[in-house]
């Protein structure tokens, strides 16, 4: 299978904290990778450095056989590279919907429009049906810095979903999402992205998450990828849950 | 939308009414507070960005010398090509300057501005050959694609011409504001690093917003000058600027009349307050500052909304543009 | 060869009045995390307060090498009475507020000091040469120079080695260097916190009140000092890094020699000697030459 996203020695320092080091990973097209490794393992630091928000140390990026190491964030993402945050970046300032909006006029190349209105009514039917998909319609011309954290957590994740990504990175998309909505919209959400094909890679803490929706898993711990391959064989390596889950 | 026009014109009919109904001095003033109110707009819509712009007197200096320059070396007069001559003064200036602004924010951006004024301070009093230094240049009254007004209509005239240009770019930025790139500008206030990873480039949506500002605050310059009849360096000085920073303030960032309403409250304002109180009008204005932020973050603007909350429905506003 | 010593001379007698306006400007940054827009004013006020003590003491007909204490005093009672005032008025008021507010407020505040200063002190000039005249002119390796600019370097050295000892040897001082390296600290810190900012600003207001008391004799004492102070300041703490002391002594000296070679030697580009050199270091290090760039987390 043809290689999308692919490290090379990717390494990155913070000071004496070695945040990535020597990481060499290869994605395929349309594979679904969940992310692990206990706190402050280099999984944030690993997208980080993918999307340009940091730069290595050393290494290099490739995706799709190009270099794009070093360009910055906006390049990337316009290449087809998404990402959504762990802790999550949107407009406070703007309602939902607007959020929304502009995320959807950035992907059909409106950005720099500043004649048209931003709310135009395909686009806002477009946006809504997103929300409706995170259970977020309801709140839709509430101001952002009034949604509760796990609502603001997927509204991250939607305007990322609304991008149409061909590569979609996502960190903790279900924390702080209460438990019973969290299944919900994974489930909607992974099938979307299933059969559109979208290549994912989403760091996850809760395991449960990850065995269900990850056909593949990367192992972090300081820095380093400690183990790859698929859930069943990996959770099943005592080794594996015991040094780096934490489980028994 | 339609209702929206309707406001636009009523203020409009209103406004032209006005004009001429007042008596001169009014009226002279009402001009003035309509071109600074370009300025103040340019750094209202700058404060969406999260921008203090402490040099707005960069622009609207830049477009009344282009005037001076334009009536006493190049004999041009006519009303509409030195407007135009100084809104590309302004729109030049930012051209050359707006790069550098774009990479900074918050102290950054307010400290570069105010330096880059008091440089073309500098150079104004200095070159006194070229600029007449302190003492200004003095600008013919223009006339209008070759009809040259009646002395006594003279204020009317420039009056309505002030106006519609002022009603032109109201109406620009009212447009810009609800498109996609004036909520990139609030985006940019709110979080740089997602307007990033939606792929826009928000250097590039500031130096468009700071061109717009630009060439707009020089068309002010311009217009003010006209109706003046003399440019000199004080248009540049802090001061100036600051009074700009302050009736954004004052009107408040509620909708893009707000800037306009701040503008003509504040030029009648100063004319009583030179009288009254020549040596503390600064603190009054400092003071006046301080009671709004600690008050009323949305100034005068506030106050009309709450009386428009009623009678909702066709005003113009930043937040809910459509 | 003699031209170079006097270019370097002038230079450092010009950095150190750079010193001396920016180091409090920094140091109230790097602790408080607010740029005081009104640092200027504090400038001024001191440069008044000095003039007037100096007219009033040499009135008295004292002794008149005396006058340099009148200087210093005139700083130190700037600094101790407007720094708490305003601190406790205004600042801890805006504190972790937006950025555009407290730009907004200091403004508001240098509006409001720059017309009380023409109340107090009218707006007819001050000359207040005489302690700038008694020390005549001192032979530099056989070059004469003013012996009040060498003076200046005296009271540029002196601050800034009292402020070195300071921040290294007391545990306040310790501190104040810990949260300009971390502003997290002072959250952690709690109630100390608010002694902390205080103090720090009152030293910075004692520092700003300090370079504008001994420019006092220079020059003549004129309403509107403020804003060239301001900027100036602000120019010369952009290129050593908002926050760094050892910046803003770098930022000085480089902008110090910098002008003065430019007025020695092509004096028609001297208004933009600062402006070149602060375009220059933001160009290569947007961050300023002391400052370490940080990342947000995401
Ligand atoms: N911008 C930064 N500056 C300094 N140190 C950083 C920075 N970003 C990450 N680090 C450090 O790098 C290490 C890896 O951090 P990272 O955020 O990648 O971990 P993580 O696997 O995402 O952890 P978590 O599960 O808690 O989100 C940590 O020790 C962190 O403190
Ligand atoms: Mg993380």
């Amino acid at each position: 299978m043809d290689v999308v996203l692919e490290t090379r020695g990717l390494t990155r320092t913070f000071g004496r904290v070695v945040a990535a080091e020597d990481v060499n990973v290869q994605i395929r097209s349309g594979e679904r990778v969940g992310l692990v490794g206990p706190n402050g393992a280099g999984k944030t630091t690993f997208l980080n450095l993918i999307t340009g928000y940091i730069r290595p140390d050393r290494g290099r990026i490739l995706y799709r056989g190009t270099d794009i190491t070093g360009l910055p964030p906006r390049t990337i993402t316009r290449m087809g590279i998404v990402r959504s945050f762990q802790i999550p970046q949107l407009y406070p300032g703007l309602t939902v919907l607007e959020n929304m909006l502009l995320a959807i006029a950035a992907r059909s190349g409106r950005g720099m429009d500043f004649w048209n209105p931003l709310r135009r009514e395909h686009e806002v039917a477009e946006a809504m049906e997103l929300l409706a998909a995170f259970n977020l319609a309801d709140h839709a011309e509430r101001p952002v810095g009034e949604l509760p954290e796990g609502g603001r957590k997927l509204l991250d994740v939607a305007m990322a979903l609304a991008l149409r990504p061909a590569v979609l990175l996502m960190d903790e998309p279900t924390s702080g999402v209460s438990t019973r909505d969290k299944f919900e919209v994974m489930e909607v959400l992974m099938e979307v992205l299933r059969r559109s094909g979208v290549t994912t890679l989403f760091v996850e803490h809760d395991m449960e998450v990850v065995y269900r929706y990850a056909e593949r898993v990367l192992v972090f711990h300081s820095g380093r990828v400690v183990a790859d391959g698929d859930p069943q064989t990996l959770f099943a390596d005592a080794a594996v849950r015991r040094a780096v889950l934490g489980w028994e | 939308m339609k209702l929206h026009r309707l406001g636009g014109l009523i203020l409009i009919v209103l406004f032209v009414g006005l004009g001429l109904l007042l008596p001169g001095w009014s009226r002279f003033l009402l001009t003035l507070a309509l071109a600074r109110g370009l300025l103040v707009l340019g750094v209202v819509l700058l404060m969406q960005a999260g921008l203090v712009s402490f040099g707005h007197g960069l622009f609207f200096a830049a477009g009344a010398y282009a005037v001076g320059f334009a009536v006493r070396d190049l004999g041009v007069r006519d009303a509409f090509l030195v407007a135009i001559l100084g809104a590309g003064a302004g729109l030049g200036i930012a051209l050359c300057i707006g790069p550098l602004l774009a990479r900074y924010r918050g102290i950054f951006f307010a400290m570069l501005t105010l330096a880059f004024s008091m440089i073309l301070y500098g150079i104004l009093v200095k070159a006194y050959r070229i600029t007449g230094g302190t003492d200004g240049l003095r600008i013919a009254p223009p006339a209008f694609l070759g009809w040259s007004s009646p002395e006594e209509h003279l204020g009317s005239v420039l009056y309505l011409f002030t106006l519609a240009a002022t009603a032109g770019m109201v109406f620009l930025v009212f447009q810009y504001l609800r498109s996609p790139l004036g909520y990139t500008m609030r985006a940019i206030r709110d979080n740089e690093v997602r307007v990033e990873y939606l792929g826009l480039s928000v250097s590039r949506a500031l130096y468009l917003a700071i061109l717009l500002v630009g060439a707009m605050g020089g068309l002010g310059g311009a217009l003010n000058a006209m109706s003046v009849g003399h440019v000199d360096p004080n248009l540049v000085y802090w001061t100036t600027s600051g009074e700009f920073v302050f009736v954004a303030l004052l009107g408040g960032t509620g909708s893009v009349f707000a800037p306009l309403v701040g503008s003509i409250v504040f030029e009648f304002l100063r004319t009583y307050a030179y009288k009254y109180i020549p040596y503390t009008w600064q603190m009054g204005l400092g003071l006046i500052m301080l009671a709004i932020l600690g008050f009323a973050p949305g100034g005068l603007w506030t106050l009309y909304e709450l009386i428009a909350r009623r009678m909702s429905g066709w005003t113009w506003s930043w937040k809910r543009g459509a | 060869m003699e031209q170079l010593a006097i270019i370097l001379m002038d230079g450092l007698v010009y950095a150190s009045w750079l010193f001396l306006i920016s180091a409090g400007l920094t140091l109230i940054y790097g602790v408080l995390r607010i740029l005081n827009l009104a640092h200027g004013s504090l400038y001024a006020l001191g440069a008044y307060a000095a003039a007037s003590a100096v007219l009033f003491y040499f009135d008295r007909g004292l002794w008149p090498p005396g006058s340099y204490v009148a200087l210093l005093g005139a700083a130190l009672i700037i600094g101790i009475v407007a720094g708490p005032l305003i601190e406790r008025g205004l600042l801890r008021w805006i504190y972790g507020r937006d950025p555009v507010y407290q730009l907004l407020a200091t403004y508001a505040l240098f509006l409001i000091l720059e017309d009380g200063m023409k109340l107090v002190w009218g707006v007819n000039p001050y000359y207040a040469y005489r302690p700038y005249g008694l020390l005549g002119t001192v032979q530099l390796g056989g070059i004469p120079y003013p012996g009040y600019s060498i003076l200046l370097i005296g009271v540029a050295l002196l601050a800034g080695g009292g402020l070195s000892l300071f921040i290294r040897f007391t545990r306040i001082g310790r501190l104040v260097v810990a949260i300009i390296h971390d502003p997290e600290i002072s959250v952690a810190l709690g109630a100390n916190v608010s002694r902390l900012f205080l103090l720090t600003f009152t030293l910075g207001t004692i520092l700003a009140a300090l370079g504008g008391a001994f420019t006092a004799p220079m020059i003549s004492v004129v309403p509107g000092l403020s804003v060239e102070v301001i900027v100036l300041a602000f120019a010369v703490v952009v290129i050593g890094g908002l926050g760094s002391l050892e910046g803003s002594v770098i930022g000085a000296l480089l902008v110090g020699v910098v002008r003065s070679l430019m007025v020695h030697r092509i004096p028609e580009l001297e208004l933009f000697a600062i402006y070149l050199v602060m375009a220059l270091v933001l160009l290569f290090r947007p961050q300023g030459l002391f400052a370490i760039e940080e990342v947000r987390r995401v």
